[in-house]
């Protein structure tokens, strides 16, 4: 009963931010759209007692990462309105044909595989408590190996982007007009 | 009494990527078709853990872990080039960025 009522409320909190992102005019606005979706996946995410999975996605996303759109959005200004014209013929038309395929395909393979929280073979299934411990040994052990790898990956990452924000052109010879 | 099956959270994802997916197509300003490629990624990972607590197994959220931290990363690089172009070109448009075109 409690799952319902938070699936539903939280549920429908991040379709409204979605929503909020794709149609608001002002970027500001789709971030806080972003950050209301973020926020209540957050809750459905201890729901599922993905509890450090809940608290990474607040800290990291909504903390971290909107943070830095919300920077660039500001650096960038916002005052330049976004050309809302059609330029390809019926893009507007296909975009939405190919949501609404998308969308049917994936509620009609939902519905019709049947999910449900116990498979067939056993009686049932306790549900797997991400708590810090749990995930964190799992991380460590068996995919310590994946770990290393994204440390990697972010230090490169952060390199990459001082090098882009460090960068000059040197020369005149341009090939732009 | 109504209970909440991984098929609904399944369709819960499932909208939320069609609307990302409709935010990076219709969308010209790259910050806001960036925000859409973030909430694509945020319906994945509503499926990852939906699926691993069908599965009872942790894999799940393991999996979200690692989403989190490329998106992360894709969130540096992808602002900075942003950014650089904007210093350029003076646009954050996709439609003025056409150079290439042949």
């Amino acid at each position: 009963m409690v799952e319902l009522v938070i699936f539903v409320l939280m549920g429908s909190g991040a379709l409204a931010g979605g929503v909020t992102v794709v149609m608001a005019r002002n970027p500001v606005r789709s971030a806080m759209g972003m950050l209301g979706s973020l926020v209540s996946l957050a809750v459905i995410y201890v729901v599922n007692l993905a509890h450090l999975v809940a608290a990474v996605q607040v800290v990291v996303y909504a903390g971290a990462v909107l943070t830095l759109f919300l920077f660039v959005i500001m650096f960038i200004g916002v005052d330049r309105a976004e050309d809302t014209s059609e330029t390809i013929p019926l893009q507007r038309k296909l975009v939405a044909g190919l949501a609404l395929v998308v969308a049917v395909g994936a509620a009609v393979l939902v519905w019709r595989g049947r999910f449900s929280w116990t498979p067939a073979a056993a009686e049932s299934v306790p549900i797997p408590n991400g708590t810090v411990q749990a995930l964190g040994g799992e991380l460590f052990t068996t995919w310590v190996l994946g770990v290393e790898i994204t440390a990697l990956l972010l230090t490169i990452a952060a390199v990459g982007a001082i090098a882009l924000a460090f960068y000059r052109r040197s020369g005149k010879a341009s090939a732009e007009k | 009494m109504l209970e909440v099956t991984p098929g609904w959270y399944m369709t819960l994802a499932a909208a939320l990527f069609v609307l990302g997916l409709t935010g990076v197509l219709v969308r010209r300003n790259a910050l806001v078709m960036f925000m859409s490629v973030e909430l694509m990624l945020n319906a994945v990972n509503l499926t990852f853990v939906a699926a691993g607590r069908a599965a009872g197994v942790l894999d799940g959220q393991v999996a979200v872990f690692f989403v989190l931290v490329v998106a992360a990363a894709e969130v540096v690089v992808g602002l900075a080039i942003i950014v650089a172009i904007f210093r350029r070109r003076e646009t954050a448009s996709v439609d003025e960025l056409a150079a290439l075109r042949g």
